[in-house]
């Protein structure tokens, strides 16, 4: 079920802004892999992602044509996952991870609750099943949000630094879990935490400051990567290069 | 981190409301018996407890009267405003030519529409219920619109791409969204209507709490005024209690308006 992405000469200059946010970028999501865009704050990465998802307002100038391996328009068959949690916080936590039955049809049916049920027994978070967000940890909402994104069941998965907000253990922890659980999917993940993106990615991207993208050589290790001295290197190199953009 | 849902300060509110009349009315008793204060000037405590007994009947089928005023009144200007702000909401274009009618609601002052509102509706309960309903309008629109407005960005882009449209939005994201905001314009509309019934009353009324009180001021039972103000007074109070505790419990979540 998992489809390649091809994004083709995506364009976006935000009205009133001087100078286009990017230009003419291309980039191919691989079937059932992670790919890693990674760049500075501000560099049009979560733009990018918002710009294949749909979220640019449509006053600001954009182009993308985004084709699937399989010749179907991409349209809902996505999920995504932000910064914020976003969980509804009048919801309890399999209302909001049935969110978009919620959405669509009104109402959540009875084998949606069970798969969402079901969902939580395996990401072990079968106690809050009725918790309201607001009495969760950050860690634990975040959790809750993948769920919610697993729920969604779709072939593409779009993240803008999912895990930014987290400490760093739970980051970490997190990392493990969506890598396992997100094997199948085609994901596309924007981060600027080196460490992070060279532990998931199977692919990994930088944004320039011409805003063109750099692909960036990987270990050859399986995901998720341990944190060790080799991911230590390649992280120096990442800084690096980095560095001298931003210089 | 699990918070445990009810605390006992409903309780120790109660406890703080007893301790504050009891300290208002020794107050009270304390100025009558140290200024010899004649009863048709300042009744004491006790003899206004009196006239309560005695003439409760009566208080009791005026009482009736203004307080189905104020709730009719608060039923109407909140569904009223709550209308007011979706319209403003859903059709933008509506929105700049509505808005100046909004300010100008706000900006006549309602007291003076009273005699028209008599003019219009009559002496009895109907001109008390709009103008109650009008006083509230206001609050109740800018709360109710501001909330519906600043829904978080991200809920919505959440709801986007999960493909929802803009009903669907609206009805699942946009009012749960606004109602700790419309909770708050609730809460104040339940202390400004009962001015706003009391104000249509004194204008002209034959029945209701604000009548009973002019009538007895006339015939100098001041006694009689001040038990009818208490009873106002205390079903104001009540009221609010009783707003802020079902809105507490039927709308317990707050919105954290981080990021964007």
């Amino acid at each position: 079920m998992s489809i390649c992405l091809h994004i083709l000469s995506a364009s976006l200059t935000y009205k009133k802004a001087v100078a286009a946010t990017f230009e003419n970028l291309n980039l191919t999501l691989p079937a059932g892999s992670v790919t890693c865009l990674l760049g500075p704050s501000g560099c049009g990465k979560t733009s990018l992602l918002r710009l294949i998802a749909g979220l640019i307002d449509i006053e600001h100038s954009q182009f993308a044509d985004i084709r699937c391996s399989d010749d179907q328009p991409l349209n809902q068959r996505f999920a995504y996952m932000a910064q914020q949690d976003l969980l509804l916080p009048w919801l309890n936590v399999v209302d909001n991870i049935c969110l978009k039955e919620r959405l669509l049809k009104g109402k959540i049916s009875h084998s949606g609750r069970e798969a969402a049920l079901d969902l939580l027994r395996q990401l072990d978070l079968c106690s809050i099943a009725d918790a309201l967000p607001e009495q969760l940890s950050g860690g634990m909402r975040q959790r809750v949000a993948l769920a919610r994104t697993l729920m969604q069941d779709t072939p593409v998965v779009l993240m803008d630094e999912p895990f930014s907000s987290l400490d760093a253990v739970n980051r970490y922890k997190l990392q493990d879990l969506s890598s396992v659980v997100l094997e199948d999917r085609t994901v596309l993940l924007i981060t600027h935490d080196p460490q992070e993106a060279l532990r998931l990615s199977d692919q990994l991207f930088i944004f320039d400051d011409q805003n063109k993208l750099i692909n960036f050589p990987l270990p050859r290790s399986a995901t998720p990567r341990a944190v060790n001295a080799e991911l230590g290197e390649y992280q120096q190199k990442i800084l690096d290069q980095l560095r001298v953009q931003h210089a | 981190m699990l918070k445990s849902p009810l605390s006992s300060l409903p309780l120790i509110q109660l406890w703080r409301l007893i301790v504050t009349s009891t300290v208002l009315l020794l107050f009270w008793q304390g100025i009558v018996v140290y200024f010899e204060m004649p009863p048709f000037i300042l009744p004491s405590p006790m003899l206004v407890f009196e006239k309560l007994i005695a003439n409760y009947q009566l208080l009791f089928e005026h009482s009736l009267v203004t307080i189905s005023e104020i709730v009719l009144g608060l039923i109407l200007g909140v569904s009223m405003g709550l209308l007011f702000a979706l319209q403003m909401l859903l059709f933008k274009p509506l929105r700049a030519w509505l808005l100046p009618v909004l300010i100008t609601s706000q900006a006549i002052p309602v007291f003076a529409l009273a005699p028209v509102l008599m003019l219009w509706f009559g002496y009895g309960m109907t001109s008390k219920v709009v103008m109650a309903a009008l006083i509230i309008f206001f609050p109740i629109t800018t709360t109710c619109f501001d909330g519906l407005r600043h829904t978080p960005i991200g809920y919505l882009d959440l709801a986007h791409t999960m493909g929802a449209n803009k009903w669907r939005q609206l009805w699942h994201i946009r009012l749960p969204a606004a109602l700790p905001t419309l909770a708050s314009g609730i809460r104040v509309a339940a202390v400004v209507a009962p001015i706003g019934a009391v104000i249509g009353e004194w204008v002209g009324s034959s029945a209701g709490l604000g009548y009973l009180m002019l009538q007895s001021n006339a015939r100098m039972q001041i006694a009689d005024m001040f038990a009818a103000l208490f009873i106002l007074a205390l079903f104001s109070i009540s009221l609010y209690y009783l707003t802020d505790f079902l809105l507490k419990r039927l709308i317990p979540w707050h919105l954290e308006q981080k990021g964007h």
